[in-house]
């Protein structure tokens, strides 16, 4: 799907659609673009600066490039408990950058989530989509460098 | 006929078609023959199969636990076997503990659940049940009750194990037992018949009325009389009313709404039209976390599949009822769970709060009457109209009525899904259902109702769960989360945790809470530092100060915050301070954690006769803070030390010495 069908789908100067039409752009290019912020301000008819309002909003959206494996920590209730925090620093200090940023080399991006909703199976990260569950220090060391090796 | 489909196809009249199905109409009067019914449906619940069929569970969490391998693997050794056999897969059936679990049903022999199922094991249990029909016994959890229940006596019927003796499953009855995609397996089990009940016999005021007397309370957080809600949107003259599901499942330690919405989504579906019918909205929302995308793509399929059936749309059932659904996403604010919040955030603005009054149900979405419920909430709906009120309001206690699900984690043996009738105790729930606390620690605490909720010591385990009970001992229903904790959870730590969740989360339009809770955070962090991060003298009193204020200051934010999220942001430092003060005395006078959670108040050092030199601190210390060479004892330089534990976590040999 590229950019202009999105702006077909939804009607010219339709305000309340300005969330899906920012989830859908951000799921082609991975984040949102100055200029497709301001596309979709002129698409639905409002000022950039709600656009830019509702992007800086909410958790969800990003501004700037993701890396090519999405790593999405859980910081849920349960994930803190069973050692969360540990699971993170790891991933921080073996990719040497901080929860938020994306790698030099565009590789890696680590973002933290509020929860996922697999408390059951704690601490959980996510990678590219992928769910890994019951996760130790040692098993995250595992982990991460089958995805450093992948590249 | 393959599907009830055909059956709406052979000019079966709409308002007829669901009663058809169930047998309460003579299908013959209406050119259908009613044994042919009775065979279609038998087969579509499986309850009469003509080969075998493997049933995966096949939810976020088992797919977590490798749903999909499994699957893959039982697609090609069937294949290899040449094996004709149906592969289905189902929803969350509750316990996560034992994922990827995979259930089995050859003709003549009961259903049987298989635990912790593996690729490797999937040839065992071809081979051993579906080619010579016996049970694979290591593997079992249990079997269903069927026909001939003395057939494979050895394994226990699932619902004796412990893990769901004591629970009730009313909302979660179909969960991991049926597939959530087939419309026809959710109509074979009697799904759409209390919509059919509600729509075609009763009025709006009279669905009022029952859902009012059957004592159903909000299962989202506040508790409020459900039926009661909706009387104010009923009373509420507009042409335009709206009905929103709030799927916006965003508490830490909470997902049961995500195996519902995964597991069982037409009774979502279902409950919502006969609300929306109620209240006589005809356009709704269901507002569902974009972090929840297989829940989102379920609740698609399922509402293209109602659409097909009649059963949403325009003319309902023939009763002259419209109502139509829509999915909107949202995209990461917890804040969103708040109902003005919510409504913004589908008007594609902010997701801020607003001062209420005037409540959602006279202004909400775009100025017109709306009325939002949670998930559990709305999948209570259907049963109250297929049992019956009287059968409803006598589950649960004078004023809870009904059943509730609480999702547990954290420190327990038996993580899960556990749906218990309200008045059930904490005790029963963690170490009845629960199993105790895992490798063979104390239990401490239980943070019930997420970063809302409290955190509840020992002396009220055996406190009877219902609203009123929780909130009497500070703590709140919540959403349903229990987060189970032993003694190495600092509890000062946790209220750090929270605090730290609601900073980050709090909206900022009010200044209680957007201001407040920093400080609350900061004088948490404050407590929990060392002797080492201090410079000067006011630090040290500023510590003193801080917990001097803390009550104070987390009362007004109680007090004078805008919305829920602030109001009861301060809970936990709250609840926390008031069973836990010891543990408080003791990181503020003696700086020391007595769980040893709080990484800054500890010292890291090693112990001379376990290193044997092998440099993996030294490789993975992110600040170089330890020295030694290759096969002689290394040593940590306290000056540098910044206490994050990589050293403790990667030692192989024991050999770093945390005090």
């Amino acid at each position: 799907m590229s950019s202009e069908v999105i702006y077909k789908k939804y009607p010219k100067n339709e305000a309340s659609n300005l969330i899906a039409m920012l989830q859908d752009i951000q799921d082609i290019h991975g984040y949102l673009h100055e200029d497709d912020i301001i596309k979709v301000a002129r698409h639905a008819g409002v000022p950039t600066s709600r656009v830019y309002g509702i992007a800086t909003f909410y958790n969800q959206f990003r501004l700037t490039p993701l890396g090519k494996h999405v790593i999405r920590v859980c910081r849920g209730t349960a994930c803190h408990v069973k050692g969360s925090l540990d699971i993170l620093n790891i991933l921080e200090a073996e990719l040497g950058i901080s929860a938020g940023e994306t790698s030099k080399d565009l590789q890696f991006t680590i973002e933290t989530v509020a929860c996922i909703g697999a408390c059951s199976i704690a601490p959980v990260i996510v990678i590219d989509g992928k769910y890994y569950g019951g996760l130790t220090s040692k098993s995250v060391y595992k982990l991460i460098n089958e995805y450093k090796k992948k590249d | 006929m393959n599907s009830f489909k055909d059956i709406l196809s052979t000019k079966v009249p709409a308002d007829k078609f669901i009663e058809v199905i169930n047998g309460i109409y003579d299908g013959n009067k209406v050119g259908v023959a009613a044994d042919e019914i009775a065979v279609l449906k038998s087969r579509i619940s499986l309850d009469v199969i003509e080969k075998p069929v493997i049933i995966i569970g096949m939810g976020t969490c088992g797919l977590a636990n490798g749903a999909q391998d499994v699957y893959d693997t039982f697609q090609e050794e069937l294949k290899k076997h040449d094996i004709d056999a149906e592969l289905t897969q189902v929803g969350c059936v509750g316990f996560c503990a034992e994922e990827v679990i995979v259930d089995v049903k050859i003709p003549g022999y009961p259903r049987i659940s298989y635990k912790r199922v593996t690729p490797e094991n999937v040839t065992t249990i071809i081979e051993r049940t579906i080619i010579h029909k016996e049970p694979v016994i290591q593997k079992a959890l249990g079997k269903y009750h069927d026909a001939d229940d003395t057939l494979w006596s050895e394994i226990p019927f699932i619902h004796d194990i412990p893990f769901f003796k004591i629970q009730k499953k009313v909302v979660l009855e179909n969960c991991g037992v049926i597939d959530p995609e087939s419309i026809d397996q959710y109509l074979a089990r009697g799904g759409y018949m209390a919509l059919s009940n509600a729509l075609l016999t009763k009025s709006p005021k009279d669905v009022i009325e029952d859902t009012k007397r059957a004592g159903l309370r909000g299962r989202g957080g506040g508790g409020f009389l459900t039926g009661k809600k909706w009387e104010f949107a009923y009373n509420t003259q507009n042409d335009q009313k709206y009905l929103i599901c709030n799927a916006d499942e965003g508490d830490p330690g909470a997902f049961m709404d995500r195996a519902v919405l995964e597991g069982d989504p037409h009774r979502v579906i279902e409950g919502m039209i006969i609300a929306a019918y109620a209240i006589g909205a005809s356009k709704g929302y269901i507002y569902c976390r974009a972090e929840y995308p297989l829940a989102i793509s379920r609740l698609e399929k399922t509402i293209t599949d109602a659409s097909e059936y009649g059963l949403l749309g325009k003319n309902i059932l023939n009763s002259g009822f419209n109502f139509t659904l829509k999915i909107k996403k949202g995209a990461g604010a917890f804040v969103c769970g708040e109902e003005t919040a919510l409504i913004h955030s589908i008007e594609g603005k902010r997701g801020m709060p607003r001062p209420r009054p005037p409540f959602p149900a006279v202004s909400g979405l775009f100025g017109k009457p709306t009325i939002i419920n949670n998930v559990e909430t709305f999948a209570n709906i259907p049963v109250i109209f297929n049992k019956g009120v009287d059968w409803y309001a006598s589950i649960g206690t004078d004023s809870s009525k009904g059943t509730k699900i609480f999702a547990l984690s954290g420190k327990v043996v038996n993580t899960g899904l556990v749906e218990v009738p309200m008045g059930t105790t904490i005790r029963e729930i963690i170490f009845d259902v629960g199993g105790g606390i895992e490798n063979g620690k104390h239990f401490k605490a239980v943070q019930i109702g997420g970063p809302s909720g409290g955190a509840l010591p020992e002396q009220f385990l055996d406190t009877k769960i219902d609203y009123e009970n929780l909130k009497e001992i500070g703590a709140m229903m919540g959403s349903g989360g229990l987060v189970v904790m032993d003694e190495s959870t600092c509890m000062v730590d946790l209220a750090k945790y929270f605090m730290t969740f609601i900073t980050s989360e709090s909206c900022g339009k009010c200044i209680p809470c957007r201001e407040g809770t920093k400080r609350l955070l900061e004088i948490l962090e404050r407590i929990t530092k060392s002797y080492r991060e201090e410079e000067t003298e006011i630090d040290s009193l500023m510590r003193f100060q801080g917990m001097l204020y803390l009550e104070r200051l987390a009362d007004v934010i109680r007090d004078t915050s805008l919305c829920g999220l602030g109001q009861t942001a301060a809970n936990p430092v709250i609840t926390t301070l008031r069973y836990f003060r010891d543990e408080y005395e003791a990181h503020l006078y003696d700086r020391e954690c007595p769980a040893k959670a709080c990484r800054q108040m500890l010292t890291y050092t090693i112990n001379e006769d376990k290193c044997i030199g092998c440099t993996l601190c030294a490789t993975r210390c992110p600040v170089n803070a330890i020295t030694g060479k290759r096969k002689e004892v290394h040593f940590i330089n306290q000056n540098i030390c910044t206490h994050c534990g990589q050293c403790e976590l990667n030692c192989r040999f024991d050999a770093i010495i945390v005090e």
